[in-house]
């Protein structure tokens, strides 16, 4: 009995203004408040708000036969919080009525696992920490920010609890099987991992507006007919950017009517139902075990890391930016760990890209002129972020010695004394989250 | 193909990029086999070195009075409505802003030359005249008699299309035109609003606008160009077409060590007249906001022109004078050194048809910033751009440029993939293909 698989990334980049050498040291405002709000309000108009309602529609017309996962970014949340709460609110919505299930990934949609283990670990058991506060549920499977995968992130997320993790059905390693069954990360055979189904997902995320298409329009019941054409299959993964409801394929292309006769074309042969990961991963046995040696992505051309770390710029940028990771986590300052853990958003990387055939989807282009401009202003944000680590340092040096005599008051000094230091005030309120000053002690004792 | 060409300049005698672009173009035309007759003014000694193409000097053709006659009659029309005022002596060059025009008509009526000075007889009702090229002062009349002349080499010149560069040989083009009946395409390497902004000489811009409606195709050297051409001279869009300009490879690439003693600093270029057109003051404007941010800096300006007294004075009050260079007019391999010992060059042009120089940067892999008001921009997608006003977006890319050698290192890796096609056969290729067009195909 073939299960569907639906999982949608959701996921909004703090996108940096164009932050000159001029502002280094005078300010420390990164972000293009304005363009993420006007980009975050579009969004929520044009796709989270109405693609939401009808799921929530087709939920109460199907109950429990139609299921999907989804995947929010940290940052997308905070945006939500931020920008649009309603957003969240019909979010959490979808989340009661049971159907849907919430993935984790790391909060700030990184890298984080190519450069600093520890990071990764922080950043993703905080994130599930608030998908479970958010969504009600700890999260068991694990989606990493553009698919991102490899056989030792497989083994550091079964050291870490997590029962299902998501990657690209590539075809370099899928080889000649095929993406539609239930597989094992390599040496980890209590985890499931579940391959994209590339074509099918394309269908949807790439081809539905392309006229020149052979198969355009795509109808919901040529499309279910195609999946029921998939007798052998156990599982059909559809992974896709939610923006492709209503954003990238604007509701004039018939987006929302394709979504809300799926269900029922898919459901007319009584052998497909629909199914989370976890539910796939529990339900369904795997049939064998996957090698990923080397990292792979969802990434269109290549389905590699050339797209984020293809060339000196990109790798430039990321070096520097996890140089700092031990000295900002030393500090006990949330503003600072915020805009450090924003600064590692997947999407300022794909910005500074010079790859000849380096293609921006249309809901997701380049908020800059070209990739050099990417990279100044990234590299110029990330000197005064330095600059502002090495004040804060310096600033919990002097404390020390001065509390050396006091032992007794080192510790609440300390903490008022890093937040005064700060240029910045919080904005934000989803960045304000207390963490333990454990670390600090520790590394200064 | 055969073209006859008129032309103002050409190597090893120039002052710019028009002869530089010449030279160029009508090498690739002769590697791809047409055969080029290509009329100065005058030539001079040297000119034999350039074998893979026919040099012919205008000065000094004989005009007997059939052909005079002849001209008179099928030039009647133009020089009626363009070209007549041409015989009054006017001290007029093409980068000349009002005090030096002044000057140099004080200049002028105190050596007034009578009109037929350099009138030549030569034999029996028959006449020519010696021309001296250049930009003189009496450079209209050189335009009037250099058409003349001309036209005198067409009717004895075997020919398939005229192409004539820029204003100064448009009237000769027109000439040869209305004379044979061949068609004739103008290139335009620059309008007299790059030149002068808004305060455009109404001759030369006349004769532009004469040359564009008479020529059978426009070739402008961007797209930049083409809108000019289009909005300001009222040309037919249909009859303008872009062909970009490229640069040579010399064939011996030398390698400048930089000095150990400089070795610790950067180095910065601003390369071209120093004229309003190409900006100068922005450049230094930029210098002084980089140096506050990072001392360690030296920046060159190399060349010469109105505006330099005007930028020393500026340099010496923005106290920046020990960091700021005028190198002064460079040629031949000074100019290879300069590129290759500078860490970034810069060209900040307030408005740039095309621009050769900064492709000539990055032959010595020099990074480039160009301002987004130059035609080279358009083919060069891994260069910085900047709008040539904004001399704090400027500064912030020269510092990081300075600053992240990542940035310059990428620069110029992708500018190497990118200069491998910016190709002077390329533009020959499409230069031919207009020619057969505009000849009916055959």
């Amino acid at each position: 009995m073939p299960a569907l698989c639906l999982c949608y990334e959701v996921h909004e980049p703090y996108t940096l203004r164009h932050y000159t050498v001029f502002d280094m040291g005078q300010n420390s405002i990164y972000e293009n408040d304005d363009r993420n709000c006007d980009i975050l309000l579009h969004t929520a108009r044009t796709c989270y708000l109405p693609m939401n309602d009808l799921l929530l529609k087709l939920i109460r017309r199907y109950g429990k036969d139609f299921r999907l996962t989804f995947c929010i970014s940290g940052t997308a949340l905070d945006q939500f919080e931020q920008y649009a709460p309603e957003v969240l609110e019909s979010f959490q919505a979808l989340a009661e009525t049971g159907n849907v299930e919430f993935a984790a990934e790391t909060a700030p949609h990184s890298l984080a696992f190519l450069y600093s283990r520890e990071e990764f670990i922080r950043q993703t058991e905080e994130h599930a920490r608030r998908v479970k506060k958010l969504f009600g549920k700890k999260p068991t499977t694990y989606r990493n920010a553009e698919l991102v995968y490899n056989n030792d992130m497989a083994t550091c997320l079964g050291e870490i609890g997590f029962k299902t993790v998501l990657a690209e059905g590539a075809e370099h390693v899928l080889g000649w099987r095929s993406s539609n069954y239930v597989y094992t990360p390599m040496n980890e055979p209590q985890m499931r991992l579940l391959m994209r189904n590339v074509p099918l997902s394309t269908d949807i995320g790439r081809r539905f507006c392309d006229q020149s298409w052979d198969q355009w329009p795509l109808t919901a019941e040529k499309y279910a007919s195609w999946i029921h054409g998939m007798v052998d299959a156990e599982v059909i993964n559809i992974f896709n950017d939610y923006h492709v409801f209503g954003y990238r394929n604007p509701a004039s292309s018939g987006i929302f009517n394709f979504m809300e006769a799926l269900p029922g074309a898919i459901l007319a042969n009584p052998n497909f139902h629909f199914a989370t990961c976890a539910e796939i991963a529990k339900k369904i046995p795997p049939v064998a075990e996957i090698d990923v040696p080397q990292f792979m992505s969802w990434d269109d051309a290549g389905r590699d890391l050339n797209a984020w770390l293809g060339n000196d710029m990109q790798k430039d940028a990321i070096h520097a930016l996890y140089k700092l990771t031990d000295r900002v986590r030393a500090i006990d300052s949330p503003i600072l760990k915020r805009d450090f853990e924003r600064l590692q958003t997947a999407d300022h990387f794909h910005n500074m890209s010079t790859k000849w055939f380096t293609v921006f989807s249309p809901d997701r282009p380049n908020p800059f002129p070209g990739p050099y401009d990417a990279y100044i202003a990234y590299m110029n944000v990330l000197a005064d972020f330095e600059m502002r680590v090495t004040a804060a340092e310096a600033e919990m040096g002097i404390q020390e010695d001065k509390a050396s005599k006091e032992e007794h008051e080192r510790e609440t000094h300390k903490r008022t004394k890093a937040h005064e230091g700060e240029p910045r005030t919080t904005r934000k309120k989803a960045a304000a989250r207390p963490r333990a000053t454990r670390k600090t002690t520790e590394n200064k004792a | 193909m055969r073209i006859l060409m008129f032309g103002w300049e050409f190597p090893p005698h120039i002052s710019g990029g028009l002869g530089t672009a010449c030279y160029g173009m009508t090498k690739a035309l002769a590697e791809r086999g047409a055969e080029v007759c290509f009329v100065l003014p005058r030539v001079n000694e040297g000119g034999d070195e350039n074998n893979f193409l026919r040099l012919e000097s205008a000065s000094g053709t004989p005009i007997t009075r059939r052909i005079q006659e002849r001209m008179d009659w099928a030039g009647d029309e133009i020089w009626r409505s363009n070209v007549q005022f041409m015989s009054i002596q006017s001290p007029l060059m093409p980068y000349m802003t009002p005090e030096s025009y002044m000057q140099t008509l004080r200049n002028l009526s105190r050596h007034e030359t009578p009109g037929g000075e350099s009138t030549v007889d030569a034999g029996e009702n028959t006449f020519t005249w010696k021309l001296k090229g250049g930009y003189g002062p009496d450079l209209m009349q050189e335009v009037y008699r250099f058409a003349r002349l001309g036209g005198a080499i067409a009717l004895r010149e075997n020919f398939d299309v005229i192409h004539a560069h820029d204003w100064m040989t448009y009237p000769a083009g027109m000439i040869a035109k209305a004379l044979t009946g061949k068609p004739l395409i103008v290139h335009i390497h620059a309008t007299e609003y790059d030149r002068s902004g808004e305060n455009i000489n109404q001759v030369v811009a006349g004769i532009e606008r004469a040359g564009l409606l008479a020529a059978d195709l426009v070739v402008a050297v961007s797209q930049l160009t083409r809108k000019i051409v289009i909005e300001r001279y009222g040309v037919p869009p249909e009859k303008v077409k872009v062909v970009y300009n490229a640069v040579m490879r010399s064939d011996v690439q030398h390698h400048y060590e930089i000095p150990p003693r400089i070795r610790h600093e950067k180095r910065v270029l601003f390369l071209g007249r120093i004229t309003f057109q190409k900006g100068p003051e922005y450049f230094m404007e930029a210098a002084r906001l980089v140096l506050q941010k990072i001392p360690n800096v030296r920046f060159f300006m190399a060349g010469t022109g109105d505006m330099l007294p005007q930028l020393v004075r500026r340099a010496g009050q923005l106290r920046i004078g020990d960091r700021f260079h005028f190198a002064g007019f460079l040629r031949g391999t000074q100019v290879d050194r300069m590129f290759a010992l500078s860490d970034l060059y810069v060209m900040p042009s307030v408005s740039e048809p095309f621009g050769i120089t900064p492709l000539e940067a990055m032959l010595y892999d020099v990074p480039v910033l160009l301002s987004r008001q130059s035609g080279v921009s358009e083919i060069l997608e891994h260069a910085l751009k900047a709008d040539f006003w904004d001399t704090r977006d400027m500064a912030d890319k020269i510092c990081a440029v300075l600053t992240y050698p990542a940035l310059a290192k990428e620069l110029v890796k992708n500018c190497r993939e990118e200069m491998k096609s910016i190709r002077w056969v390329n533009a020959a290729d499409q230069l031919l293909q207009l020619y057969s067009n505009v000849t009916g195909g055959n």
